[in-house]
């Protein structure tokens, strides 16, 4: 019956739509409940859903999908600023000018494929940080970021008081619900619950993109292009629109991360940041449904979390065990954790990718094998992924 | 006409690094089809052969001292290197000259992580999708910078030149313009006849040898080579063994042009890549031609007279130029047909 | 679509976990406290927010652990350092208003974006009080920005822009490093007995918001003292080699180079113009010089023996005479074996600047604390007597101008204080040009 279930879209809809509702609750225990994390697993999500749908389907590898994120952040903040602090035009205006960057990027770049096409996109991307950071300062505001300020036009929403802040139907993006659960410390935020919604539409969009004609067409470019040219089709147009969707996907993480944080950063377009979209993607399964969402997880998880524990919190972790055992074990743990995560973060890349290649999503489905395998034990049930 | 000859001059240097990275990276492609993201490291652990032989060199005996304290209370410490006890003056010139010496360190250094690196990891990537050799190589890169860096700190470490190389060197007198106007360090000189030296050995080593020709042929066709009995894969590993020399000395000499961090492989992994690409994906007379020419143009780039007309030039020249190549040479300057393009 | 069978099993479970639960948990808005993470155990949290990878790692670590080292002295371990030759006496030892301290570390990356999440996680999860720590201007205003939006204090690092408390400072911000205004003013004066007043300055300055400000400010205090500024050039950051941004200084005509660089490219920067022979050049009949306006000890050690007679300036150093600054260097170098550095003492004097504040204020509300600290006047932390301005949230202290040693006596002894200048001297009106445009705002306790 599982089986049967794990092919049924709607009960794939229904699983992730709750999951993602119920983060703040299923993410508590881990330590990972708390607001801004939980809309970074969102909107990181979105971008590595969209790049997927570029990556995964198309095998065209992006080294520049960073760009577009930033540009949507611009663009949100500027919105923020001349328009109006409803989270509404903000991301549309996002998602339409990080839709037309990507239109004119990928024109260029799909020129040429393979790594040819990878160092363009690098290279534009490349520009865009180069000049955000330094030259295009009175529009991006540089190293400091470009940020909302009470004295900004914002022609919609007319004089208010106080700190403008983002918001949508009369709710702030910041406002929090805090109770306790079982003991734990939950907290519902808005600006969590607005991203989640897009991150369940963004999801349901790839989903339809991935059953339908058209994505069956990007995965036959994947395959072999070629052949699809000598058989007289025109594979460019269908890879353009795959670009420009996920960099309009791009665009709208972009325009979110604004909206639950007004601030935009010329360093989110770095190489580094479209580098960490990739990884996402392939240590989720590149061309799987659910696998970026989960690569984006967990990468965030690592930055977040690890990069938080010091030496203090390892010894409380350890209180159980002797004085002089515990500092050894401290300072070996210390390595990896703090201002080590970078370490542990190379070393889980190297593991996944050589165990694991189809992923975190591989390694579900070999857990959910050996589990289910068949009491005579005889043969394993090898499965492929489904995607 | 002073500006623009010192600024080809510039060029060189610069060149020279790109070159040399470039040209490791392109030949481990080349032999073994991979994309090597960790190459960056290799050039960084090489500068690093130069920090750990220069500290090595002035290990110092610790003593503590019975009357003096330092100003927190503790016996200061008094120390003495090693090596003048040992050897004397010459140690002195020893610890001097230890760019150089770190040399003979890093050859057989480099060429034991490349073969390790190689039978270690990256032959069992072969077969593997190009994104998947990227991305262990790229989690190999941040291991071996974050291992450098818990040993040494994210901070340089200064690593000066042999006091007899540090003077400066008046190339305007050599070509008959007034003296004084086109000077150079005498450094960068040596560090641009170096590059010259190593990668024309490289080139006589693939040429002139039978091992070099046989390895030419099995980047041809590795299959047919292998089928003449031949065991292609040995030659390989050891030419992965000599990229990651090169680029171990590369950064060696590197050292006391910028000081050496634990980050500034991945400063040079980008943009060895775009060189690596705008001269064509295993092209090795490309990869060089293209190190020497995003160097000199971005040196052309950040003169006064350039940026005042197209601020910002600077920054991007090697970003439009890699554009640039790859729109109107779709292979790079020297590719060839076919590779990298799936 | 496959991996979901787990967490779909799972989910049943949570669900009637859920059912059984909604009857127990007690909501509230926000707002049911009269401030944003009011203390409500023994402990009082702050978040020290320092850069653990990138470039500024040891600059952060050496933070980290003087932070860890005010801790101590707050909950009344150790010697006490500082806190005993601190001229408010407020603070007993015993933690904050008898909550012992507690803390949580994060990792700005040195990135504006990282910072801030490592800043919310701490305010969000951690529920702390205070953030504090950070090594460049654009992380310092990105979180300055956020504690003012988040409602909880912050207690700026090691940031030297003009613009963190120019046209960025914020209520809940305060800054007690000095600044890129403070350098110029410090250093003109030196500068002018050392070089004379006929002088030709050639600018290399790292093209973001912290290199412009300070690039304006020693511009405008050197041409005040008669020098003339030939060319000013932006180098981009991270460039790693310079050498095609040095040689055009060569044939300028300039007789001075001034390097707005910070960090890694200070050290290269400092490195290859000395490469380049510009310190035995004689240009217009004088000895070609090279100024530092920013000096850090990491940097120093970075560029090795290039420092060498080269000006600067700096906020403090532990070599200084007075008693406050003896009292932390003996139990910071007991403590690890190494002299403080500036971002280290700047760390420390923030936290317990916090501490003392919340102590006469008799509360954490932030308002209150932010009452306080303005206009507030005190000793005994290592730069004299000093005064936290109310109109901007920027210290005034002696501010000191520095040389690379010529005969270093050992390892930590990179940098010789050359004067101390006064106060006055480096005082300059809240709303001064350089920093106009900013707006305080009003206190934000975050509920």
């Amino acid at each position: 019956m599982l089986e049967k279930l794990r092919n049924n879209d709607t009960a794939i809809m229904l699983a992730f739509t709750a999951m993602v509702l119920l983060g703040p609750i299923i993410l508590a225990p881990f330590g990972a409940g708390y607001p801004d994390l939980l809309q970074r697993f969102a909107i990181f999500g979105i971008f590595a859903v969209g790049f997927n749908i570029l990556f995964g389907l198309t095998g065209y590898l992006s080294f520049g999908h960073a760009a577009f994120l930033g540009i949507g952040s611009y663009m949100a903040v500027w919105s923020f600023k001349l328009l109006s602090m409803s989270v509404i035009p903000a991301i549309i205006l996002a998602v339409l000018l990080s839709g037309l960057f990507a239109l004119v990027i990928g024109y260029v770049s799909l020129r040429r494929s393979g790594i040819y096409f990878s160092i363009l996109t690098l290279a534009f991307a490349q520009m865009c940080y180069n000049l955000a950071y330094s030259v295009l300062t009175p529009i991006t505001n540089g190293e400091t970021g470009l940020k909302v300020l009470s004295s900004d036009p914002r022609i919609l929403d007319g004089a208010s008081e106080g700190l403008p802040l983002p918001s949508v139907l009369g709710l702030r993006m910041i406002d929090t619900w805090r109770g306790s659960f079982l003991g734990m410390d939950v907290q519902f935020n808005v600006g969590f619950y607005f991203c989640a919604v897009i991150l369940i539409i963004a999801f349901y969009i790839s989903l339809r993109i991935f059953r339908s004609p058209f994505g069956l067409m990007l995965r036959a470019i994947r395959t072999n292009q070629a052949r699809l040219n000598y058989t007289g089709i025109n594979t460019r147009p269908y890879a353009l629109t795959a670009f420009v969707i996920s960099g309009m996907y791009a665009g709208l993480a972009g325009g979110l991360m604004a909206c639950t944080d007004p601030l935009a950063g010329a360093e989110r377009m770095q190489w580094t940041a479209s580098g960490e979209v990739v990884l996402m993607t392939i240590l989720g399964g590149v061309g799987t449904l659910i696998g970026p969402v989960l690569g984006a997880g967990f990468i965030k998880y690592f930055e977040n979390i690890f990069s938080k524990i010091n030496d203090n919190v390892l010894s409380g972790f350890l209180d159980f065990l002797p004085e002089t055992l515990r500092e050894g074990v401290v300072w070996v743990m210390g390595a990896f954790v703090g201002e080590g995560w970078h370490l542990t973060l190379g070393l889980l890349f190297m593991i996944i990718v050589i165990f694991l290649p189809g992923g975190l999503v591989e390694g579900f489905n070999r857990i959910i094998a050996w589990f289910s395998r068949p009491k005579g034990g005889d043969k394993a049930t090898a499965r492929v992924p489904a995607e | 006409m002073d500006a623009i000859l010192l600024q080809i001059l510039n060029g060189l240097d610069k060149g020279s690094a790109y070159a040399l990275i470039a040209l490791g990276l392109t030949l481990i492609f080349g032999t073994l089809g991979v994309v090597n993201f960790a190459h960056g490291a290799l050039f960084m652990i090489g500068a690093f052969c130069a920090v750990t032989m220069q500290k090595l060199l002035s290990l110092e005996k610790v003593a503590l001292s019975e009357t003096e304290k330092t100003p927190w209370g503790t016996p200061a410490e008094i120390r003495t290197p090693y090596i003048t006890d040992w050897f004397g003056d010459f140690g002195t010139v020893l610890l001097e000259y230890s760019v150089l010496v770190s040399i003979l360190l890093a050859v057989p250094l480099m060429m034991i992580v490349g073969v390790v690196m190689e039978r270690g990891l990256i032959k069992h990537f072969y077969k593997r999708p190009h994104a998947e050799q990227i991305l262990v190589t790229f989690g190999l890169a941040i291991v071996l910078q974050e291992i450098i860096k818990s040993w040494f700190g994210a901070n340089p470490i200064p690593q000066p030149a042999p006091d007899a190389l540090r003077g400066m060197m008046d190339f305007g007198a050599w070509m008959g313009f007034q003296a004084g106007t086109i000077v150079y360090p005498l450094w960068r000189f040596v560090y641009f006849l170096f590059a010259a030296g190593i990668i024309g050995a490289v080139f006589c080593f693939l040429q002139f040898t039978t091992f070099g020709m046989v390895v030419r042929a099995g980047m041809a066709d590795r299959e047919t080579v292998g089928l003449l009995g031949i065991d292609i894969d040995k030659r390989f590993t050891f030419m992965f063994g000599l990229a990651a020399v090169v680029a171990g000395l590369a950064g060696v000499m590197f050292t006391p042009i910028v000081s050496p961090d634990y980050h500034m492989g991945m400063d040079f992994l980008v943009l060895s890549f775009v060189v690596v690409v705008v001269g064509g994906m295993g092209s090795l007379p490309g990869a060089v031609a293209a190190g020497f020419l995003l160097g000199i143009l971005q040196s052309f780039a950040s003169m006064n007279e350039v940026k005042q007309i197209f601020p910002g030039i600077d920054q991007i020249i090697i970003y439009l130029v890699a554009i640039a190549v790859i729109l109107l040479r779709p292979r790079g300057l020297m590719g060839r047909k076919g590779v990298m393009e799936t | 679509m496959s991996g979901n069978r787990f967490t779909r099993r799972g989910l049943l479970k949570t669900g009637a976990t859920l059912g059984v639960g909604l009857a127990a948990p007690s909501f509230f808005v926000r707002g049911a406290h009269a401030y944003v993470n009011e203390p409500t155990g023994s402990t009082v949290t702050l978040g020290f927010n320092v850069p653990q990878t990138g470039p500024y790692a040891d600059e952060g670590a050496d933070q980290l652990r003087a932070y860890q080292l005010a801790v101590k002295h707050l909950n009344g371990e150790g010697d006490g350092g500082m806190l005993n030759t601190f001229s408010s006496k407020a603070l007993q030892g015993n933690g904050i208003l008898g909550k012992k301290v507690a803390y949580v570390t994060g990792d700005t990356q040195t990135k504006s974006d990282a910072a801030r999440a490592s800043a919310k996680a701490m305010i969000e999860k951690d529920r702390a009080v205070m953030i504090t720590g950070g090594s460049s201007s654009g992380v310092a205003v990105a979180v300055q920005g956020l504690c003012q939006e988040a409602g909880v204090i912050f207690m700026a690092g090691l940031t030297h822009s003009n613009d963190t408390t120019g046209k960025d400072r914020k209520k809940n911000g305060f800054r007690h490093f000095f600044n890129a205004y403070m350098s110029g003013a410090a250093l003109a004066p030196v500068l002018k007995d050392a070089y004379g007043s006929d002088r030709r300055a050639y600018h290399l300055t790292a093209d973001y918001t912290w290199g412009w400000t300070q690039e304006e400010s020693i511009a405008a205090s050197t041409e005040a003292i008669g020098w003339e500024t030939v060319q000013k050039v932006r180098t981009p950051l991270g460039a790693g080699d310079f050498s095609q941004y040095i040689t055009p200084v060569l044939n300028s005509g300039a007789d001075v180079l001034i390097l707005n660089h910070y960090g890694k490219d200070m050290v290269n920067s400092l490195t290859q113009a000395v490469q380049f022979g510009l310190r035995d050049k004689q240009v217009n009949g004088k000895t070609f010089e090279i100024v530092v306006p920013l000096y850090s000890e990491l940097m120093a050690q970075g560029a090795g023996e290039n420092v060498k007679g080269i000006y600067g300036s700096a906020n403090w150093d532990w070599k200084l005479p007075d008693e406050a600054t003896q009292a932390f260097t003996k139990s910071f170098g007991q403590e690890y074996g190494s002299p403080p550095s500036q971002a280290a003492q700047t760390g420390y004097v923030q936290a317990i600047l916090y501490a003392d504040a919340v102590e006469r204020a008799g509360t954490f509300n932030p308002c209150e604390v932010i009452a306080a600290l303005e206009d507030y006047e005190f000793d005994g932390l290592g730069n004299g007597p000093t005064l936290y301005r109310g109109a901007d949230h920027q210290c005034f202290k002696k501010v000191l101008v520095v040389k690379g040693a010529d005969n270093p006596t050992n390892q930590y002894d990179l940098l010789e204080v050359v004067s101390e200048v006064p106060v006055e001297d480096v005082t300059y009106a809240s709303d001064h040009p350089m920093f106009a445009g900013g707006e305080l705002g009003s206190c934000n306790p975050g509920a």
